[in-house]
């Protein structure tokens, strides 16, 4: 007989090892549709682009930013950058000056009310055909515009594009980490592209058909992940949202224990309540892959991790335990002894180990097609950082984003700027 | 009016498809290595057995031998291993697996037999020893924890000791009748030390004073690998270092 743990691991595991095959299947099936570009690339037409660019005590961060956005190559006369200044308190106002006689940009400046206001400001000032917004933590690549236009025109029905996001100069452990879950990203994210479930257009970059704003309203507060929102909102309508893998954004992250806590509790907080926001979606078969497939595996993946480290920190504190009580007893005397031997019959044979293997193995060949995606073909140790890492700390900011929303307490944006050096 | 892409009912099945053969081939696999692992321990077991039958065999013969042709060092190493990897698979097949349950009873009685060999050994050549017989279980017994650390701690300071260790709830008529002759009560764990018996938690501290004759064991003797008491919740390792009858 299998204890209750031993069948909710093989729950949690079936699920994840069927999220990865769905994935893989479609990798296979679809990989000769994955668009490299190359350096030098033309549309047929180029429409009119507004890029707005929220920022908030941003001055050491927005003239490169802004710097990117102008080196992007597109032609200058059909691409307008919106710097949005949502009430800073520093000198991100005096900054940005310096490109104020840029016929390109438009400097607006309002009170502060959160970056979904900065850029719906934005939106109601532009006439362009396509609207995106650049998080002022970012860069773009200078092809990352054309590569993604090149998805409008080249179906009618997309839209909106995400970009490929991208670790930009990791220096630290957590940093590389992080680079190989944004790889990993890239892989999964083009996988839902292809199957019609993307549920989140990121905040950097992610472009737009003007009219998905003008039919579907503005961005909305959405528990400070608008960029969540918009997304669900575009695909209970049937909106299409496609991924541009060759479409670079690299941001800077978080370079520390806590401020990657508090980007990631903002995230999971935003999703869970997102999903609470959208829970008709759930499961409603009209409503594809993102109601089937991607929102489930989400509320999967959050509770998987949980359940895995409850039971972890269970056996290291029962491992404790029981030492305490062997000291307590016998004393320090042979506490440390071992006779051990090394002997086959010993080697763990158990089925949840079997999944387990076949689960990382699974994860390693996201991690490596993602990588390859990214441009990026040398292998790297980074994967076991991520592992390792993610493992351990993933599940605090999972535990008190349940906890949060419960208790319905937002997370700051603002809260977690990061430097772009 | 926008529209979802379809949903692709047939990869939904095929994917499930492929993961329930993972799963099944990991099950399978588990469970084919599991028996492989008890087909071992059968091995073992039968190994023992007749290693056993062979010394009683030359024990019986001994009258016409002198005690300096005893040994009591090792008289099946594999019986010291047998216990370790009964609890290890306890731990992870299962107590409640039939064949689990087997080995374990099969281990008591090669036990027992150990003992009984070794008693009439040590009083017919007057060798000094002292016989533990351990009786624990495996659920709610916290106390059957700390007796086995005691246990071991003994035997890592005592190599002579013997330590049998036997499941109080095991169903063997020889460990009922064993619970019967020493009139072993319930209140585990319980311990026969030279005949004997102690109910309740016994420390080192208590043994030792109660037994000054295992200072007298304590001599250099080539330590040899040990027994581990077959207890599933406490992995408990209480070490025994098997005898052996060597004859010329």
């Amino acid at each position: 007989m299998h204890s209750t743990y031993t069948i909710i691991f093989y729950v949690f595991s079936f699920i994840s090892v069927y999220v990865q095959i769905f994935f893989l299947l479609t990798f296979f099936e679809k990989r000769k549709k994955i668009v490299q570009h190359g350096d030098i690339m033309e549309l047929k037409y180029y429409p009119t682009v507004t890029i707005a660019v929220p920022v908030y005590n941003e001055e050491a961060t927005i003239a490169k930013t802004v710097k990117s956005l102008l080196a992007l190559d597109y032609p200058k006369d059909k691409i307008k950058i919106f710097i949005v200044d949502d009430g800073s308190k520093d000198n991100t106002v005096g900054v940005v000056q310096e490109f104020k006689d840029n016929p390109n940009i438009v400097i607006l400046q309002k009170e502060n009310g959160g970056k979904h206001t900065a850029v719906n400001l934005a939106l109601m000032r532009t006439d362009s055909e396509f609207f995106g917004c650049l998080d002022s933590d970012s860069l773009v690549h200078p092809q990352a515009l054309k590569r993604i236009m090149s998805y409008f025109q080249n179906d009618g029905r997309t839209m909106a594009v995400a970009p490929s996001i991208i670790v930009y100069d990791p220096k630290n452990v957590l940093q590389y980490a992080q680079s190989v879950e944004y790889d990993m990203s890239i892989y999964t994210k083009k996988m839902l592209g292809f199957m019609g479930g993307i549920h989140v257009a990121p905040g950097p970059f992610s472009i737009f058909r003007k009219k998905v704003f003008d039919e579907l309203g503005l961005y909305r507060k959405a528990h400070n992940t608008e960029d969540q929102e918009i997304a669900l909102r575009m695909q209970e309508h049937g909106y299409k949202i496609d991924h541009c893998p060759d479409a670079y954004v690299y941001t800077n992250s978080p370079d520390s224990v806590m401020k990657l806590y508090r980007q990631r509790l903002r995230w999971i907080y935003g999703f869970i309540k997102n999903l609470i926001d959208y829970k008709r979606l759930l499961f409603r078969k009209e409503y594809g892959t993102v109601a089937l497939f991607t929102l489930p595996s989400g509320i999967i993946s959050i509770f998987g991790v949980i359940f895995l480290f409850v039971n972890i920190v269970a056996n290291i504190i029962k491992f404790i335990y029981n030492k305490i009580i062997q000291i307590q007893t016998i004393g320090f005397s042979h506490i440390f002894s071992l006779h051990y031997k090394f002997d086959w019959f010993f080697l763990n044979t158990k089925a949840a180990l079997f999944f387990s293997v076949i689960l990382y193995i699974l994860v390693i060949v996201s991690v490596v097609i993602g990588k390859k995606l990214a441009g990026k073909s040398k292998f790297s140790f980074s994967i076991f950082y991520f592992v390792i890492i993610y493992s351990v700390i993933a599940p605090f900011w999972m535990l008190r984003a349940i906890y949060n929303a419960i208790i319905s307490k937002e997370s700051n944006w603002a809260m977690e700027r990061r430097v772009i050096k | 009016m926008h529209q979802h892409e379809p949903n692709d009912w047939k990869k939904y099945v095929i994917v499930l498809f492929i993961t329930t053969a993972i799963f099944v081939s990991g099950l399978w696999f588990s469970s084919y290595l599991g028996n492989k692992k008890i087909d071992q321990l059968k091995t073992v077991e039968g190994s023992i057995s007749l290693d056993l039958m062979s010394s009683e065999t030359q024990f019986s013969l001994m009258g016409e031998l002198s005690c300096k042709d005893v040994s009591t060092t090792v008289l099946s190493s594999e019986l010291n291993s047998l216990a370790d990897k009964i609890t290890y698979s306890e731990n992870n097949i299962g107590n409640n697996n039939t064949d689990v349950i087997s080995l374990k009873k099969y281990y008591s009685l090669l036990e027992i037999k150990d003992y009984l060999l070794m008693k009439q050994i040590t009083q017919r050549c007057g060798q000094k020893s002292v016989f533990i017989l351990y009786f624990y279980k495996n659920d709610n017994c916290n106390d059957c924890t700390k007796q086995g650390y005691v246990l071991t701690s003994l035997r890592e300071t005592y190599p002579n000791l013997r330590v049998y260790s036997f499941d109080y709830n095991l169903d063997v008529s020889a460990i009922d009748a064993m619970k019967s002759i020493y009139k072993v009560p319930d209140n585990l764990p319980a311990l026969v030390i030279n005949g004997k018996v102690y109910s309740g938690l016994q420390n080192v501290d208590e043994i030792v004073k109660n037994f000054p004759e295992l200072e007298t064991i304590k001599v250099d003797v080539p330590t040899t690998p040990s027994t581990t008491t077959p207890k599933s919740t406490t992995k408990t390792t209480t070490k025994t270092p098997a005898p052996t009858v060597k004859t010329n």
